[in-house]
């Protein structure tokens, strides 16, 4: 086993450990939060693992950091409130809820794990994902559209801002 | 490691879109700067911004027409009619907005800065062939959009609104985005025209992703220019908005939605087959639902929330027409069309927005009784936009609906032409149950006279009178100057297939 698939398999179990911790372990929304966190650090890791060291630290940066921070917040100003989420009723629905899991799992498997049989190497060049090549994209082809997503931003904070204005 | 190119940068075909985006910033700054209640000089800034970017826009007419960024920004007369039509509309909103505003209680600064940046987002959906760029366009005009449409927070109606808006839009949005993905899979191309790509390359499996794909995006452009069967937001959200947020809505998402519209479809030419008999039933739909249900409406601007399902229909109509005979059909009476619907509803509004009074407003058809003796002048301006928009005779209302006949006809569309005739004669009933109630009815009980001149509101009104007429008086240059011979002839449909 090489050095490769031993990182992979240690940084893929914890990401498993992580994603089933927000489903399964207990009815605590802050710890399915931060099982959540736990999950997007490790596939960060495993971005990087992959070249896309770009995408890896925009994975920690804005999802570990950034949007499950904000949940947390929304999860703790609602926890007050959240007896009604936790029914115990079973209704009959999970038969099908394992049903359609299972279905799409095995769909989602078959899709990506077919192509994937025999591959040995990756065919992208070195640079692939690299801060550098992506930089030279979005400042060069893609600097009209860059431009126009900060401004996509502001309209986003000008916009919570005037809802958030106080009552006259 | 290899080095992308630096585009050569067009820098006038961005120039619009640019002045009215850095007009936005300018204006916010001032809010930053002079943080107190008057509005009146980022609403100067604002109109001298937007007058810049007009004057950018028109002499590009006579520059050579083609795409820059690689197709991210085209110039073409689709494109720049529509971006001065788009500035427009925003220039009239904002001359009667303030005094509104301050009247409803709610004249926050953000109001002009955000409709700038919506503009500016709408301006981006008709000048680009490129479907990154087409989305960025319309999240931007969206995101200000559902703000603004929920600006008014002492009234639980436009909060409602704005929230039916904000779910039913990022629904449509999800759609786009979904039809992006799957036009992009196949082909690996962010071009509009990657439906053709997918057709040529003669795999089965790819044209079945790009007509998934095209489908769903014209799901999402349905959602945004409400047509029927995609138009529930529409009147609740008409409704709720504040007055001239409702304008700027009405006509901004409009044109925009309208606008990527016809460049989409005119880039599905390859399977046309396939979705030309829907579209056929979604104009047939818009006509008859957005003037059938506007008939038993008891609020104005519901009225002319389905009114503007229906004008959705007409244009799509026209839409249809050409890319049914693109040689026989120009764009020109779908460009007509849409700048007198942008023009009469702006003026409608406008009028409406009169209704309001110390932080209250009431929109049903009786807050209007009395509306001729508190403000003669933009009354009698409104006889003159539901004139249009019923489409009477010498107005521009009736010339755009007329070619879309024509154009129907020639392009062999006859159901078509007859639904767009046939409905028209029965939206006169409501159109003229608005003119009934400013005009005949007397005022009630609450006798209100606070109706003090508001010369902004005049001369916005005003503009828009002398528009249609003017557009009207030259319907045929109009006309021309919207297709010239060498151009005219099928402008988008020719050119997506050849450019790659």
């Amino acid at each position: 086993m090489s050095g490769n698939q031993i990182v992979f398999i240690v940084l893929a179990a914890i990401a498993c450990i992580g994603a089933a911790g927000v489903v399964v372990f207990g009815d605590n929304p802050v710890r399915s939060a931060l099982f959540l966190v736990l999950n997007f650090f490790v596939l960060g890791f495993l971005y990087f693992t992959l070249g896309a060291q770009l995408l890896g630290i925009s994975q920690i940066l804005v999802y570990a950091g950034a949007i499950m921070v904000l949940f947390l917040f929304v999860i703790m100003m609602l926890q007050q409130q959240s007896a009604f989420l936790r029914s115990t009723e079973s209704d009959g629905r999970g038969p099908i809820a394992w049903l359609l899991g299972a279905t799409m799992f095995m769909t989602v498997g078959a899709a990506v794990l077919a192509p994937l049989g025999g591959v040995t190497g990756s065919p992208i060049l070195d640079t692939f994902g690299t801060p550098q090549s992506i930089g030279k994209v979005l400042f060069t082809g893609y600097a009209w559209p860059f431009l126009i997503s900060s401004v996509l931003l502001l309209v986003g904070i000008v916009g919570s801002i005037l809802l958030a204005k106080r009552k006259f | 490691m290899s080095y992308q190119p630096i585009p050569t940068i067009d820098w006038w075909a961005i120039a619009p879109v640019s002045i009215v985006m850095v007009t936005g910033i300018v204006a916010l700054l001032i809010e930053m700067f002079r943080p107190n209640r008057n509005n009146n000089t980022i609403v100067a800034v604002s109109l001298v911004g937007l007058f810049l970017a007009g004057l950018s826009v028109v002499p590009q007419f006579s520059m050579p027409f083609g795409s820059s960024f690689g197709g991210m920004v085209v110039r073409d007369y689709l494109g720049l009619v529509l971006q001065l039509l788009l500035i427009t509309v925003c220039f009239v909103a904002f001359l009667f907005s303030e005094p509104y505003l301050r009247e409803k209680r709610i004249a926050f600064a953000e109001f002009y800065q955000l409709a700038l940046w919506a503009s500016a987002g709408g301006m981006i959906m008709v000048t680009t062939e490129n479907l990154l760029m087409f989305f960025l366009g319309l999240e931007v005009l969206g995101i200000a959009l559902y703000c603004l449409t929920g600006m008014c927070r002492q009234e639980l109606r436009s909060e409602e609104s704005a929230m039916k808006y904000f779910l039913l839009g990022a629904f449509g949005t999800a759609f786009v985005l979904m039809g992006i993905a799957y036009l992009y899979g196949p082909t690996g191309s962010l071009r509009i025209d990657a439906v053709s790509i997918a057709v040529a390359s003669d795999q089965p499996h790819f044209v079945l992703m790009a007509l998934f794909g095209f489908g769903l995006l014209l799901v999402g452009l349905c959602f945004k220019s409400a047509l029927v069967p995609f138009h529930q937001w529409t009147p609740d959200v008409y409704q709720g908005a504040p007055t001239n947020v409702t304008a700027f809505m009405a006509s901004t998402s409009k044109i925009a939605a309208i606008g990527a519209l016809i460049r989409v479809l005119a880039a599905g030419a390859p399977l046309v087959s396939y979705w030309f008999p829907i579209m056929f039933w979604v104009a047939i739909l818009s006509m008859v639902v957005g003037n059938f249900a506007a008939l038993v409406q008891k609020d104005v601007k519901r009225t002319l929330g389905y009114s503007s399902v229906a004008n959705g229909g007409y244009m799509l109509v026209a839409v249809l027409a050409h890319v049914q005979a693109p040689e026989k059909v120009s764009l020109a009476s779908t460009l007509f069309f849409i700048t007198g619907y942008g023009v009469m509803t702006m003026g409608a509004f406008a009028v409406v927005s009169l209704a309001a009074r110390d932080g209250k407003e009431g929109t049903r058809f009786q807050d209007l009784h009395g509306l001729w003796h508190r403000a003669p002048f933009a009354a009698g301006c409104l006889i003159l936009f539901v004139a249009s928009l019923i489409g009477v005779p010498p107005t521009v209302g009736f010339f755009g609906k007329m070619f879309i006949f024509n154009d129907a006809l020639a392009a062999g569309l006859l159901p078509l032409a007859l639904v767009l005739a046939v409905t028209s004669v029965v939206s006169a009933y409501y159109y003229l149950g608005i003119i009934q109630a400013v005009f005949v009815q007397e005022e009630g009980a609450v006798k209100n006279e606070s109706g003090r001149p508001q010369a902004g509101l005049n001369l916005a009104v005003l503009l828009c009178a002398l528009a249609i007429f003017g557009i009207s008086l030259g319907a045929e240059n109009v006309l021309k100057f919207m297709a010239p011979a060498e151009d005219g002839r099928q402008p988008v449909a020719e050119r997506t297939v050849a450019q790659r």
